[in-house]
């Protein structure tokens, strides 16, 4: 097929369930492409000799030739082509954010000027990951003989699993410490179901584990036990406490009850599965639910709050639609699935009743002023116009900050003012000679991919300094 | 595999279990406390450590059965295993020489107290505990809280015991016979321990009160267990859970604690439903 054909199909586009049916369910969203039409998507690839898909990754993965393996039927080939860079490609096909990263730089979109008609490289690795997973297709690769070095793990989450998966398959001996009961961290108490089943995440852990990494649950480090004790019996550390420190907005009103955090909201809906009626954590399912942000995670809050039944889901945002830092497939899905969107709109107050009930919020019009330090257009208040939306539970989805229990219990450990931790770029290498951070613990709440980017880095950094080769890990 | 030891009886209600959890019984310290899971359906839930033996590798927790988490839990014998237990968590007391310390506990408060009491008793503190109670058949650890006292005042509201009255008449009544305190400790019922800081306020004594709100992870991640201190959100797992009790906002607190009561008693009352269809079912007892 020459160019100009490839050029001319359009994108395939993946079913989905129906908006109607699926608020009333928590299961997966877009259902997937079938063989068929994964073949077609994979045409559309114009394999460019440049390659600016894989610049647009930050891990690397060899996008071209994942594309070519399924054009040429070759389902194995192509995921052993991503996993060489990606440990998670389940995940990432999932929840990255593609239309910033490799799909923005596909010469396919750029051609139409709109990155909607790029190749949809990401649903193309989702393919490739379930093809895997449905067929038991998971290769075992052979684990070279021990290096006799043991290496510690702090957290589960993607940067924690990438870090494990890259050093175990080295020959290192490594434990995973996981202070919840569930592994993956924010993939599993914060990604809702219905975006990532999270049956795919303890597969890909059940996978580690067959590999050798030895988890343990419910094990706080600095409490369970001792960042010296870790010290002694491991040869190196790998921080991926992540960003579970949760903002609130600081002003009257967020003690009263019905007012949750996002995280608070997700894992009571995610990790805890409220939403299931044999579950025994309780969650207020409000009839009007008022989420305060404009990110994915205030997006997957409304969502998961039509899914426990709410009548009416607001989003409240001070900004303007183009600002909002949420992907646009996650906002689409919101507008079709009934959430509204209250642009312009800065929280003031949570109102509430004498009982101390949350009854709504008083929000004050703002408009957009002369850029900010962030490069978006700052929010102003427009004096005078404020207004009272009525709610009855409200979600404060704001962001998070580096969650500080690790650093507080290591002391030495260089911080940034925002909490994250200081590290060296290319080895992500602490402060603290032998410990290593990556992931949203550096750099603040930010993407599934970017942390695992981290702990590749890492890794490879740990493999170096375990085995004496180099002062820097090289590319 | 937190597996029971013991299971002993300690009041109405009341049950202490010695557990399996090696690493939470080398680190803890007074004041910390852990969170489980019982099944593996279960809710979290913090309890505080009541005692540790780091050579057993045990831990002694202490339970009332109030809803339907601490009911279900109530049924495991020696032999079973609480699904998860996470910890030590919590900052601990911060225990120091101060001169008369005043523990004041009531309820099943009384069980966190006593690692508490017992630390200050080592540090040399002159220890005077006010134990409070609803009723006699309620009141636990008295002979524990006895040997790490150098005074032991008991209250129970019905008079079935001790003094007739409640904690706070008599902190009045040891105050009137001119007792100078130092620092006092309160960990009781939540209503108990806004009273008794009101009323040590009043009198000057520095307090230090533990709170045992809402919790999900321990870890500083949910934001579920925020309590106002001095006007400031803090989250009592990471931040607490002991705080200077008079600068706490107590109604705000207590009245998060009942952000699930009509949950609770529905989860509550199915689970009594379903164990008697299960016992009528089954055989007899």
């Amino acid at each position: 097929m020459n160019a100009a054909t490839r050029f001319k199909l359009p994108p395939v586009v993946m079913p989905e369930q129906d908006p109607a049916e699926r608020v009333h369910n928590v299961r997966e969203v877009p259902l997937g492409f079938t063989p068929e039409m994964a073949l077609q998507e994979a045409q559309r690839c114009l394999h460019c000799t440049n390659q600016p898909c894989v610049e647009g990754c930050p891990v690397g993965v060899r996008i071209p030739e994942f594309i070519q393996a399924i054009e040429s039927g070759d389902e194995l080939a192509g995921i052993g082509i991503i996993k060489g860079t990606n440990l998670l490609p389940a995940v990432c096909g999932r929840v990255c954010p593609q239309e910033d990263q490799c799909q923005k730089n596909c010469t396919v979109g750029k051609a139409h000027r709109d990155v909607g008609q790029a190749v949809q490289i990401g649903k193309l690795e989702r393919f490739l990951a379930d093809w895997e997973r449905e067929n038991h297709a998971a290769v075992i690769p052979q684990i070279p003989p021990s290096s006799g070095k043991r290496v510690a793990v702090i957290g589960s989450g993607p940067a924690g699993l990438t870090v494990a998966g890259d050093l175990i398959k080295l020959g290192h001996a490594v434990t995973v410490f996981e202070a919840l009961h569930m592994p993956g961290g924010v993939l599993g108490y914060g990604i809702p179901e219905f975006r990532l089943p999270k049956e795919i995440v303890y597969q890909e852990v059940a996978y580690l584990a067959k590999l050798g990494v030895d988890f343990q649950y419910n094990t706080v480090i600095g409490k369970s036990i001792t960042v010296d004790e870790v010290r002694k019996d491991y040869d190196a550390i790998f921080i991926g406490s992540g960003a579970g420190l949760p903002n609130f907005l600081h002003i009257p009103g967020e003690s009263l009850l019905g007012v949750y955090s996002a995280n608070e909201y997700l894992t009571r809906a995610n990790l805890m599965h409220a939403y299931d009626e044999n579950s025994d954590t309780p969650i207020l399912r409000g009839k009007s639910v008022a989420v305060l942000g404009g990110g994915n995670v205030a997006m997957d809050s409304a969502r998961t709050a039509l899914r426990l039944g709410a009548l009416k889901v607001m989003v409240i945002y001070r900004r303007s639609e183009e600002e909002m830092p949420a992907r646009k497939e996650e906002y689409h899905h919101a507008i079709q699935e009934g959430v509204e969107f209250h642009f312009l709109q800065n929280p003031v107050e949570i109102l509430g009743n004498r009982e101390g009930w949350v009854t709504g919020l008083t929000v004050q019009k703002m408009q957009l002023g002369e850029p900010d330090a962030s490069g978006r257009r700052r929010p102003l208040p427009i004096a005078g116009q404020t207004s009272n939306v009525p709610a009855d539970v409200i979600v404060v989805g704001i962001g998070n900050n580096p969650n500080p229990l690790i650093p507080a219990a290591l002391p030495g450990l260089q911080m940034n003012r925002h909490g994250g931790i200081i590290t060296d770029e290319d080895t992500m290498e602490t402060s603290v000679p032998g410990v290593f951070a990556g992931g949203d613990i550096v750099l603040g709440a930010a993407t599934v991919i970017l942390a695992m980017g981290q702990g590749r880095k890492a890794a490879r950094a740990i493999h170096a300094w375990l085995t004496g080769t180099t002062e820097k890990a090289k590319d | 595999m937190n597996t029971i030891r013991k299971r002993e009886e300690l009041g109405r209600n009341v049950v202490r279990y010695v557990v399996d959890a090696p690493l939470v019984a080398t680190h803890r310290k007074p004041g910390q406390f852990v969170i489980i899971r019982v099944t593996d359906h279960g809710e979290r839930i913090p309890l505080t450590i009541a005692d540790a033996n780091p050579e057993m590798g045990t831990i002694s927790l202490i339970v009332q059965s109030v809803g339907k988490t601490t009911r279900e839990m109530a049924m495991l014998r020696p032999g079973n295993a609480i699904h998860d237990i996470v910890g030590p968590l919590g900052r601990p007391t911060h225990i120091q020489r101060f001169g008369t310390v005043l523990c004041v506990g009531g309820g099943i408060g009384i069980a966190p107290l006593y690692p508490i009491a017992k630390g200050m008793k080592e540090a040399r503190n002159r220890v005077i505990t006010v134990l409070g109670a609803r009723a006699h058949d309620l009141l636990i650890l008295e002979d524990d809280m006895r040997n790490v006292s150098d005074e032991l005042i008991v209250t129970t509201d019905d008079g079935s015991y001790g003094t007739k009255g409640l904690v706070t008449d008599a902190i009045r009544s040891l105050m009137s016979d001119g007792t100078h305190i130092d620092q006092a400790v309160v960990i009781g019922p939540p209503l108990m321990m806004k009273f008794t800081s009101l009323l040590t306020k009043e009198l000057g004594i520095p307090t230090m009160a533990s709170l045992n709100p809402i919790m999900i992870d321990g870890t500083g991640l949910c934001g579920g267990c925020r309590v106002t201190v001095s006007g400031e959100i803090k989250f009592a797992c990471v931040d607490g859970p002991e705080f200077d009790a008079h600068v706490v906002d107590w109604d705000s607190m207590i009245r998060r604690l009942g952000t699930y009561r009509t949950a609770e008693q529905v989860a509550a009352d199915r689970y009594d439903h379903e164990c008697r269809v299960g016992l009528d079912a089954g055989e007899s007892r």
